[in-house]
């Protein structure tokens, strides 16, 4: 019997991911139920699996609660203003090219507020990364209505149902040039940890819709359950559609949900076309940019 | 160290205040500017497009001036020297990043050529009404260093000043130009790189498990790296400890926020820059800085032949402010002349730091052009008699 008796730290489970967390930041601010954790988690497995150097990747979150992930992630990582980690990537992508720069953060941060910088980012081809977690909703500020939330769902400043019609995220991202996009949602852990892997290996400006339950704010006010029954709701009604026209694929509220990679494509990127461009321009005189 | 012998264009030339601007960032060694057009600053950012890439630098043309103010920091964590470049309307809308900067410790230098406002008031003509907004307009205490170039050469010279200042202190630096400096050309003298002060990056060196990215040295300014480096921080706007991790409570920002304000104010006297002329023993003094300490000049020679004793004293360095000089000023003179283009900024901290011992005349103007010499030479006649 004296086997049976172990100490915690014998029988506590190591999280796989752990080493790609801060785990002196533990534990994280994000309610229970919500799928931004579930999201790292499968973002700390396709780091483990793209087979970049660590040390030269660095995160970019702006601010919200998907823009606390550079906070949590064990890389270097920028924790920047509401709406701007698109240009403050640009700006760190481009002063260092050996970096491999990912931007995470949430729908309104990426897209309401900093919509501007994301469609100039696509229209550059900036050599990024752009995880956006929709949860439909601004969480950190208490539930208020966001460019994302669907037709007739309900937002503290929304409190008669909303009437404006939400970004197609994929629509957007693959109009303004970006070389690859997808959506998951919270449920989809492998696909999506394929999806970052994938984009992570991408050349040019990568786009990932990933929809993520908030508990507390988006389905606490529209009765919608809690997290779980969010997943369970992802789980029966997403439909996986790899290379549909992202025209078709904007969602309703509690509707059809299409996922899938719907674009994978190769434009040449910002620096790429700089050096090309100057290198005609200038021949010999010019030393390609590399950092 | 000196500068780097590329793109320094050693020679005697004859410029604009824009143009040397741009000459001064490329020989501080600033290779990353993001900008967006506004005049009158735009001859700055045409320039740097022009010029950069045949010295080694990026230059982007960003979708508004909040990107261009954030992309330049973002560029300095990459390793980069790296400014943006505005004017009024654009310099409003950079207020949040110069925030983030001071927070972030990020050296970075922001150019702000001015033209009369509020909103957008005269694009093409002269100012000097955005003195306060860069010391005050971002939201929260903390320091900066503000600087007032008065012809193009200075332009060059102060331009080379605020990267050396922003890297000293890891603060942003504003080179506060007017429309008249920025669009005066005159003589610019580029000396040989080897003459050129590069103050470098203040890169950490020690062993990299016991580097805090916001651990400060005696001098309140802590050492900073880059990232691909190894180090793994994490930089945030949030309140923060050593590491650089948010703290939400009252203690945490009482540690780090007076150090930020402290690393200006307790290193003042080392920052601040002035030229005095015949400020000894004078009766009235001038206080002026830009395009103005040039229109004061005549007015000054006039009332100094009609036997009157006027000092000039000559901001360079604006903010901080050279509190002592004015109150051990006030001590011995009767009374300060303070003209400025906007309706009364600077002569503000003339006051307070007069502490009601002299009488401080403000002589404002509105924007658009320059004083009328007359108006200021009235205002030192008018202001030794008590007026």
């Amino acid at each position: 019997m004296q086997d049976e008796i172990y100490t915690i730290e014998e029988t506590m489970p190591i999280n796989p991911v752990e080493s790609y967390l801060r785990m002196d930041r533990m534990p994280h601010i994000w309610c229970s139920g919500c799928g931004i954790g579930t999201t790292v988690n499968c973002f700390g497995r396709a780091l483990e699996t793209s087979g970049l150097d660590l040390d030269k990747v660095s995160i970019v979150s702006g601010i919200g609660c998907t823009g606390r992930v550079a906070g949590y992630l064990n890389l270097d990582s920028f924790h920047t203003t509401h709406g701007r980690p698109i240009p403050f990537a640009t700006g760190l992508k481009l002063a260092n090219p050996e970096l491999k720069v990912v931007v995470y953060s949430g729908d309104g941060d990426l897209l309401a507020i900093g919509g501007n910088h994301f469609i100039h980012a696509a229209r550059r081809n900036l050599d990024m990364t752009i995880i956006c977690v929709n949860n439909f909703i601004y969480g950190m500020t208490g539930g208020q209505v966001a460019p994302t939330t669907p037709i007739s769902a309900t937002a503290t400043t929304a409190p008669h149902g909303n009437f404006e019609q939400p970004f197609n995220l994929p629509y957007l991202a693959e109009s303004c040039g970006a070389v690859y996009v997808a959506r998951w949602t919270a449920y989809h852990v492998r696909h999506l940890t394929k999806a970052m892997k994938e984009a992570l290996g991408k050349k040019g400006f990568s786009f990932i819709e990933v929809l993520a339950p908030c508990p507390t704010l988006y389905s606490r006010r529209n009765k919608l359950g809690d997290g779980l029954d969010q997943m369970m709701f992802y789980k029966e009604n997403s439909e996986i559609k790899h290379g549909v026209d992202t025209k078709t694929v904007s969602l309703d509220f509690q509707g059809k949900i299409i996922v899938g990679k719907f674009v994978d494509r190769e434009r040449p990127e910002y620096l790429e076309l700089m050096n090309k461009h100057y290198q005609k321009k200038f021949g010999d005189k010019y030393t390609p940019y590399k950092g | 160290m000196k500068a780097d012998p590329k793109g320094v264009l050693t020679g005697s030339h004859f410029l604009d205040g824009d143009h040397a601007c741009s000459e001064g960032a490329i020989a501080a060694g600033c290779r990353f500017v993001a900008g967006y057009p506004i005049t009158p600053s735009t001859e700055v950012v045409e320039r740097i497009a022009e010029r950069f890439p045949l010295v080694g630098g990026v230059f982007i043309q960003m979708e508004d001036e909040i990107a261009s103010s954030i992309a330049i920091q973002g560029a300095v964590w990459g390793g980069k020297k790296a400014m943006t470049v505005t004017s009024g309307p654009g310099f409003s809308l950079m207020m949040e990043h110069i925030g983030l900067a001071a927070m972030t410790e990020t050296p970075c230098v922001f150019i702000n050529v001015q033209r009369a406002g509020p909103s957008t008031g005269l694009p093409t003509q002269p100012a000097q009404g955005d003195m306060m907004q860069a010391r005050w307009g971002s939201h929260g205490d903390y320091g900066i260093i503000a600087l007032c170039p008065n012809s193009p050469q200075e332009s060059f010279d102060l331009t080379i000043k605020a990267f050396n200042l922003s890297e000293q202190y890891r603060v942003p630096v504003l080179l506060m130009l007017d429309e008249c400096v920025g669009h005066m050309t005159e003589r610019v003298v580029i000396p040989n790189a080897d003459e050129i002060e590069a103050y470098p990056r203040r890169f950490y060196n020690g062993p990299k498990e016991d580097y805090l990215p916001f651990k400060p040295d005696a001098d309140l300014v802590p050492p900073i790296i880059k990232a691909g480096d190894g180090y793994r921080i994490h930089v945030t706007g949030l309140t923060h400890n050593e590491k650089g991790y948010p703290v939400m409570s009252p203690a945490a920002q009482a540690k780090l926020i007076p150090r930020l304000v402290n690393k200006i104010r307790l290193n003042a006297d080392k920052i601040i820059e002035y030229r005095e002329d015949q400020v000894e023993g004078a009766d009235v003094v001038v206080v002026s800085y830009g395009i103005t300490s040039r229109v004061a000049i005549p007015a000054i020679e006039q009332a100094r032949k009609e036997g009157i004793k006027v000092g000039h004293l000559r901001l360079i360095v604006v903010w901080p402010f050279p509190e002592k000089k004015i109150k051990e000023l006030a001590g011995k003179i009767k009374s300060f002349v303070v003209p400025e283009i906007n309706l009364g900024q600077m002569v503000l901290e003339v006051e307070r730091n007069a502490y009601g011992k002299v009488p401080v005349k403000l002589v404002p103007h509105a924007g658009g052009t320059v004083h009328n010499p007359k108006d200021i030479y009235n205002a030192i006649i008018s202001s030794l008699k008590g007026e």
